[in-house]
């Protein structure tokens, strides 16, 4: 039974394979008011350690979760409430909610989203669908050797009020491995294949550094399809390309050598789980998964400096655009966002590097959701 | 992706292969169901199932039920991976390697040597070893550390279902004899596995626990216990590494090193019989290589030095298990 005023702050789940969280630290004391979107509480799972942000606002009358301690998702974390409302009520609903809490079974939960698989010409592309809002659909595409999991804070945040696809690009993920040229264009015309194939029509495109060049080309090429495009950090603004990131990452076959390769990916390396490793590990053994890399790499690197160039062609793009970049992106610089026209809205956000969607996811899915809002409001 | 067991990641390994290489073959005791007469079918697929719908996919011509004499057909699937096949043969258990060690040992081991690399042989055994099924002492041994012993020969020794694939399909790929030993009690665990053919290098140990007061070397299921131990001893502050050699031979050095002289204890847990087996190995390595490293001495955790008890209670008593692990890895901690 839920007490009038009572709110439950659960572990969440972020990601396909999160199971429990262990709560790092409490960035609230018990007593303060909280608002819905301050900082609450830092959890660790073995992929990734985040910033939580309050669910709700009120007072933070309980943090039951201790720090140190490993919960399952949707066990109880803290407890606000008004300031009026007894202690004896709380304690009651702490007590209530134990007896209550079922941990999910990993697999069995009837709302566990799956990716899907669908074959395209030839080839299979893996995709994950999440939310069912009628509005206009977004489609999310990852970067150089990610996948669909790399959006794993952003895609249910947005599917609040969207339908989201996030897409495995040939070659990644679950998707099959043959690239062609490994161009941008080629990635993009893959893209679109399966927006066609779902029946999306047109859709707000979001990519993160190879997948903000494809999303742009899939914009030049197809631009009735593309509502809007939001690009983070992306490929084909600048000469400038972190080689030794690119050649460490296709080199490491085990996950301590990959390590210090992805902990470039971010302003605050100890952010970066075992299990995070331990995925691109796998993907990587796929047949045919570091010939895809290579060809992609050969195609869009040359000489050690980036080889697309889209700057150049922003006068061509007849959709809204805005760019997302961490501040201390060590892969490619943020100065890549400098001197663009006017019309281009381009955000830097402090304290985070290359995966800034996922090191400052909150402030990363306020940004889409804000530009999306002001194109339906138009 | 999705859930398999132990014994559809293997199937699955099979399947894939065979579609990839039409030179793979199947061959050993009631793998298609009939044991070389005529009958149903796929009855079985295998004593334990692990081969069940591949004849149905790849008919008879490749997937060979044999008779009841393993120095036939391991003679025979020796000859074959010299001539241009490449043979999976199963080994029904691997107690039985008594009747055709010499196959293995003078033969697939000694070809590609004695004949200035100009042979090769691309075979794989898969054979069942340890104990835990009531099976008795004549099909419960670990025998890999005799295979370990034999120059040119490869062992492998998966510890979980995506383990087991991944390295079965480099087995299978690899142009030397390999001997894939799956623990029989693995059969029904199961894990995310990827649905597309990968392949796990051989020579990399595998870290499933991260820790740096003890490292914990395990194989086959005693990986299974040994993260149970670390996960249980992480609740009273004591970090362990778990290494997980993967293949026995070649053995990941450089890990087991590497991890020793970070921790400076060391456990290692071993199914198989205590002398000479993997777990004596390690420890000298470690003795020889990492000596100064040593905070502590070094433990090892087999079963005593007897046949595998038939009777439970006893059987149950001779497996090593998390508690008696849990137990050495606290006694190196002082």
């Amino acid at each position: 039974m839920m007490a009038d005023g009572i709110r439950a702050v659960t572990v969440p789940k972020w990601g396909l394979s999160m199971t429990e969280g262990t709560v790092v630290a409490w960035y609230a004391n018990v007593g303060a008011q909280v608002k819905a979107g301050d900082d609450l509480v830092e959890i660790e799972t073995p992929k990734i350690t985040n910033l939580y942000e309050s669910p709700a606002s009120g007072v933070l009358r309980r943090c039951v979760g201790k720090a140190g301690e490993t919960l399952p998702v949707g066990a109880l974390l803290a407890v606000l409430a008004d300031e009026e409302v007894p202690d004896a009520e709380i304690d009651a609903f702490i007590a209530q909610f134990a007896r209550d809490f079922v941990p999910a079974m990993a697999e069995s939960g009837a709302e566990t989203v799956r990716p899907q698989t669908t074959e395209i010409g030839g080839r299979r592309i893996r995709y994950l669908k999440m939310g069912e809002a009628e509005s206009i659909p977004v489609v999310l595409v990852h970067g150089f050797g990610g996948d669909l999991n790399s959006w794993l804070f952003t895609q249910p945040a947005l599917a609040q009020e969207h339908s989201v696809y996030a897409i495995d690009l040939p070659g990644h993920g679950g998707s099959s491995k043959q690239v062609d040229r490994g161009d941008p264009a080629f990635l993009a015309s893959a893209a679109f294949e399966l927006m066609t194939a779902l029946g999306l029509g047109s859709a707000h495109l979001v990519g993160h550094s190879l997948g903000g060049a494809t999303v742009f080309e899939l914009a030049l090429s197809h631009p009735e399809h593309a509502k809007s495009l939001t690009l983070i950090a992306p490929l084909g603004f600048g000469p400038e390309i972190n080689m030794q990131y690119v050649e460490g990452f296709m080199r490491a076959s085990r996950p301590r050598q990959l390590r210090p390769f992805i902990e470039q990916l971010f302003a605050n390396p100890a952010l970066v789980g075992r299990k995070m490793l331990d995925d691109i590990i796998s993907y990587k053994r796929l047949d045919g998964a570091v010939e895809a890399l290579n060809t992609i790499a050969g195609t869009i690197f040359k000489d050690g400096r980036q080889v697309v160039e889209l700057v150049t062609r922003l006068a061509d793009l007849a959709v809204p655009l805005q760019i997302i970049w961490g501040e201390s992106d060590r892969i490619i610089p943020a100065s890549h966002a400098n001197g663009l026209p006017e019309s281009v809205l381009v955000y830097r956000v402090p304290g985070a590097g290359h995966m800034v969607h996922m090191e400052k996811a909150e402030e990363v899915n306020e940004l889409i959701e804000t530009f999306l809002h002001g194109l339906n409001e138009q | 992706m999705a859930r398999k067991s132990f014994r559809e990641a293997i199937n699955d390994a099979l399947r894939l292969e065979m579609r990839r290489d039409p030179r793979v073959i199947i061959m050993g005791e009631d793998v298609a169901g009939g044991m070389g007469a005529a009958g149903e079918q796929d009855a079985w697929g295998g004593v334990l199932g692990v081969t069940k719908g591949l004849i149905s996919e790849f008919g008879s011509e490749r997937v060979r039920d044999t008779p009841i004499s393993e120095s036939a057909f391991i003679g025979a699937a020796v000859g074959a991976a010299a001539t241009g096949l490449r043979p999976v043969a199963e080994l029904m258990f691997i107690d039985f390697v008594g009747v055709c060690l010499d196959q293995i040992l003078n033969q697939a081991a000694k070809l590609r040597y004695m004949f200035g690399g100009k042979a090769t042989v691309p075979l794989v055994i898969r054979t069942m070893y340890g104990a835990g099924l009531r099976a008795a002492s004549q099909h419960s041994q670990s025998l890999y550390p005799i295979f370990t012993h034999i120059p040119g020969l490869k062992v492998v020794i998966p510890s979980s279902p995506y383990e087991a694939k991944g390295l079965l399909i480099r087995a299978i790929r690899d142009d030397d004899p390999v001997i894939f030993c799956e623990h029989k009690m693995l059969y029904d665990e199961t894990e995310e596995v990827p649905d597309e053919a990968y392949s796990i290098p051989f020579g990399e140990a595998n870290f499933t626990r991260e820790g740096e007061d003890v490292t914990i070397v395990a194989i086959g299921r005693m990986v299974k216990f040994a993260n149970e131990a670390a996960d249980r001893l992480a609740t009273r502050d004591v970090a362990c590494s778990v290494i997980d050699p993967r293949t026995a031979s070649p053995l990941d050095e450089e890990t087991i090193l590497d991890s020793v002289k970070e921790t400076g204890r060391l456990v290692v847990v071993d199914e198989a019989s205590p002398r000479c087996n993997l777990a004596t190995d390690i420890v000298a390595l470690v003795a020889t290589k990492a000596f100064s490293a040593l905070k502590a001495p070094v433990s090892i955790v087999a079963p005593p030095h007897t046949p595998v008890p038939f009777s439970p209670t006893l059987e149950d008593a001779y497996v090593p298990n998390a508690a008696r692990i849990e137990a050495a890895a606290l006694a190196v901690m002082g």
